[in-house]
């Protein structure tokens, strides 16, 4: 398989996953907000913080209202995280390797970016949130619908699982930074009446609460939750089991080893997690979603570089080294390909 | 809709594939007309529908790149099929693989000892001024001394029913995946009259495309890695390149997945590290192949893919230099280049040609531009034409100023009356101008393809079929009348 088409086939699953997971995250956010009482100095604010974004956000729009970051996060391509950007770029990746995909699955893909996009352009209320998310959401996992019955167990499948797996990982502690950051009350007492609501949200967002509720037998309770999440290794979107099944899917691909450890350096971090802890403070919560997300850079950054670098980045033979720079000056500035980031 | 009534079809002045005189079909397109005939109104446009529906379900596109957007077309079909009957259509495969093996002998004799130029055949001076020779290529020795591998060329039929070679096409041909795909949908379409098979199959070109290519390879008994190699998504072409790429199951590779080594051997860049590569049909024209020594700006080529092909590494189809005879003023010496190669009368006719570089040709010229067609030499895609009856006296004038300052580039031909077809226009059946590009193989031995594909004018009068400017296509059947 060629490494251009292979970096293609996992920006596409990796924007895929983004763009249903930051419908997740802007879900659980606005259902979070619905059960609070009145008082509670919440808001709109703190996702655009935990995209670490706030300097282009609060560079186009004049307050964080609903609205706005609504707006930024689903439809603006200034944003390339946004729901449509990610979309957009899915489509792109899609696009140079037809070749190798069903094309239902361009068809799909295709369809939905267009759809989104007419969608933004006549804006998203309040009123119509909840069913353009969850139309986003529908679309996407009707592609990987597609996928898991349409396409050859081949190393386009493996690439594909790497991407999915790694942003699954990488969002579903995004969406547990919402939890944390700063957007709860400090002092316990005043946490405590609505902290079941909470969590439950969480869970809802990320469709795990019948499956909580099956594993954990117990009431919602917010190490039970965060365990969960964090640690389960069977539910599809805790981040040990989207590790595990990135596990599985880099073992079918030659050279593994690099990737494979810094696998097993994430998997360490969180299974060494004081869930306790992070249940109680939200700064160390915090302070963990950012360490296992330098986990997760390092981790495809040893997958960009045994299989999607140019050999002259150093994997390969020295008396080819010269010839190899040469091309690289080239390909650098190549005109049509892969769109990621 | 309305109803086809034969009857009322007049082709006025050309010849039309299908119908010989109002209410008469050619005997080869009885059944199809027959059967068009018995549709009702509603049942017509329902046929036109599906072919619609089929076109944007397979996803057949072509792709026009304006203003920085890039925008993937429908293809657009016409679903009345263009009819040859297979005893003609022998003669003209025999002819078509006669002109390419000729122009295979003549560019390998450029490159090489350039006998037809020291035995007074063929001018030097129209070597000289060729854009399209390559020095970098004299004494290059290629597989089966095969230049051009795959070549288009097109064919057109005058008011009198010959078929003539209008040009070839030797560099980058493209527009054989539309001839796959439009059998498809006619397939889909039109089943009925499938049954019987009197109707030659096309569907054979990616094997024998996939077998052409590997007999080229240079390290033969292996099973040879064959790419091709495209411009990229941009390219209005990349359909067909990724559709190819897809039939033969070989890889869809860009210039930066490809690299060439301190041994001059090509190598992709696979996951798992390196691997060489035998074979590359080339869909980026010569100048952008490699920019160590072509245009040095050139981002779509790699960089040494020529030294690797000199020493016979990796094997270039089609081989750079190739496009020397795919030049409209060696088109008119092809005649004679057949004659000189292979001592045979050509069994295809040429379309008589007028080269402004010899005085007395120009002076016909200049003196009968509203007569004729002119033709710079290196153009494509019917750019930069004159069509003298449809033209004003302004655009003869500058004209005239064009071919006196370079009189080399410019040919004239007289203005065919090229043949017609019968087309659904809106709600009617009408007569358009219709093409044909059969596509020819050459490595160890030559194929041709069954038929080819139709281009048509898709607006009354007009005679460009190309894509890019309103042309459509259709399928092409080549029939056997013996099988009634």
């Amino acid at each position: 398989m060629l490494s251009r088409v292979a970096e293609n086939v996992y920006w596409l699953a990796r924007y895929l996953e983004r763009a249903e997971d930051t419908a997740r995250l802007l879900s659980v956010n606005s259902h979070l907000l619905l059960d609070l009482p009145r008082p509670t100095q919440l808001g709109w604010s703190e996702i655009i913080a935990i995209t670490g974004n706030d300097e282009l956000f609060d560079e186009h729009y004049p307050t964080r209202d609903e609205a706005s970051v609504l707006t930024f996060m689903c439809g603006d391509r200034r944003y390339t995280g946004s729901i449509l950007s990610s979309l957009s770029a899915a489509r792109e990746n899609l696009r140079t390797t037809r070749d190798v995909i069903p094309r239902e699955i361009w068809e799909e893909v295709n369809q939905m970016y267009l759809n989104v996009k007419e969608q933004v352009g006549s804006g998203i209320t309040p009123r119509r949130r909840d069913a353009f998310l969850g139309r986003v959401i529908r679309s996407c996992q009707t592609v990987n619908g597609l996928i898991e019955s349409t396409l050859s167990y081949t190393e386009v499948r493996s690439f594909l699982m790497l991407g999915r797996q790694l942003e699954r990982a990488d969002m579903t502690t995004r969406i547990l930074d919402v939890r944390s950051a700063n957007l709860l009350p400090r002092s316990p007492e005043d946490l405590t009446p609505f902290e079941t609501l909470q969590w439950m949200s969480v869970l809802k967002s990320l469709s795990g609460y019948q499956m909580y509720r099956q594993h954990v037998r117990l009431r919602i309770r917010g190490p039970d939750v965060l365990q969960f999440l964090l640690q389960n290794q069977k539910f599809p979107r805790s981040v040990a089991c989207a590790l595990e099944r990135l596990a599985n899917a880099l073992i079918t691909l030659p050279r593994h080893e690099a990737a494979l450890n810094e696998v097993e350096t994430c998997r360490q971090d969180l299974a060494n997690a004081e869930i306790a802890v992070l249940a109680a403070e939200p700064d160390r919560l915090h302070a963990f979603v950012d360490d296992i997300q330098v986990d997760f850079d390092e981790l495809h950054e040893a997958i960009r570089q045994t299989y999607f670098a140019q050999p002259e980045d150093g994997a390969q033979t020295q008396s080819q080294t010269q010839t190899q720079t040469q091309t690289q000056s080239q390909s650098s500035s190549g005109a049509s390909t892969p769109k990621h980031g | 809709m309305s109803k086809v009534n034969w009857d009322d079809y007049l082709s006025k002045g050309f010849y039309d594939e299908l119908i010989k005189a109002p209410g008469q079909a050619r005997p080869e397109a009885e059944l199809l007309c027959h059967y068009l005939a018995n549709l009702d109104a509603r049942e017509l446009a329902e046929h036109k529908t599906a072919a619609e529906v089929a076109i944007q379900l397979m996803g057949i596109t072509f792709t026009v790149y304006t203003e920085g957007n890039m925008i993937d077309r429908a293809w657009p079909f016409d679903i009345v099929p263009r009819i040859i009957p297979l005893e003609e259509w022998r003669k003209t495969d025999a002819g078509l693989k006669q002109r390419v093996q000729a122009l295979n002998m003549f560019i390998d004799d450029l490159y090489h000892d350039q006998k037809i130029i020291k035995d007074g055949v063929f001018p030097a001076e129209v070597l000289a001024q060729s854009v399209n020779f390559r020095p970098q290529c004299v004494g290059i020795s290629t597989p089966h001394n095969v230049w051009a591998h795959i070549c288009g060329s097109d064919l057109v039929r005058d008011d009198d029913g010959t078929l003539y070679v209008l040009e070839d096409n030797l560099r980058v041909p493209s527009g054989v995946s539309y001839m796959l795909e439009n059998r498809n949908v006619t397939k889909r379409v039109l089943p009925e009259l499938f049954a019987g098979g009197r109707i030659q199959p096309v569907d054979d070109y990616t094997s024998q495309l996939y077998d052409m290519l590997a007999s080229l390879s240079p390290r033969p008994g292996d099973d040879p890695n064959i790419v091709i190699l495209t411009p990229g998504i941009y390219n209005s072409a990349y359909y067909e390149h990724s559709y190819l790429a897809a039939q033969m199951g070989v890889q869809l590779v860009e210039g930066p997945d490809l690299m060439v080594g301190d041994d001059d051997c090509v190598y992709m860049r696979l996951i798992d590290g390196l691997q060489r590569v035998d074979v590359i049909y080339r869909r980026v024209d010569d100048m952008f192949i490699d920019p160590e020594v072509f245009n040095p700006d050139s981002m779509l080529g790699v960089r040494g893919l020529m030294r690797a092909w000199r020493k016979g590494n990796v094997a270039l189809a089609n081989a750079p230099g190739a496009g020397v005879a795919d030049d409209k003023v060696v088109y008119a010496f092809v005649p004679k280049i057949i004659e000189y190669y292979l001592g045979q009368q050509p069994l295809l006719p040429n379309v008589p040609s007028y080269l402004c570089m010899f005085e007395e040709d120009r002076k016909y010229v200049l003196a009968n531009l509203d007569k004729l067609v002119v033709k710079p030499a290196n153009e494509s895609g019917g750019y930069g034409m004159l069509i003298g009856p449809h033209s004003s006296a302004k655009e003869r004038a500058k004209f005239a100023e064009l071919i006196k300052a370079d009189p080399r580039n410019y040919m004239a031909q007289p203005t065919l009356n090229l043949s017609t077809s019968p087309t659904l226009c809106g709600n009617q059946m009408e007569p358009r101008h219709v093409d044909l590009r059969p596509f020819i193989l050459s490595g160890e031995s030559n194929w041709v393809t069954t038929g080819g594909l139709t281009r048509v004018a898709l607006t009354k009068g007009s005679l460009v079929v190309n894509s890019s400017q309103g042309g459509g296509s259709k399928d092409t059947w080549i029939v056997d009348l013996a099988g009634n």
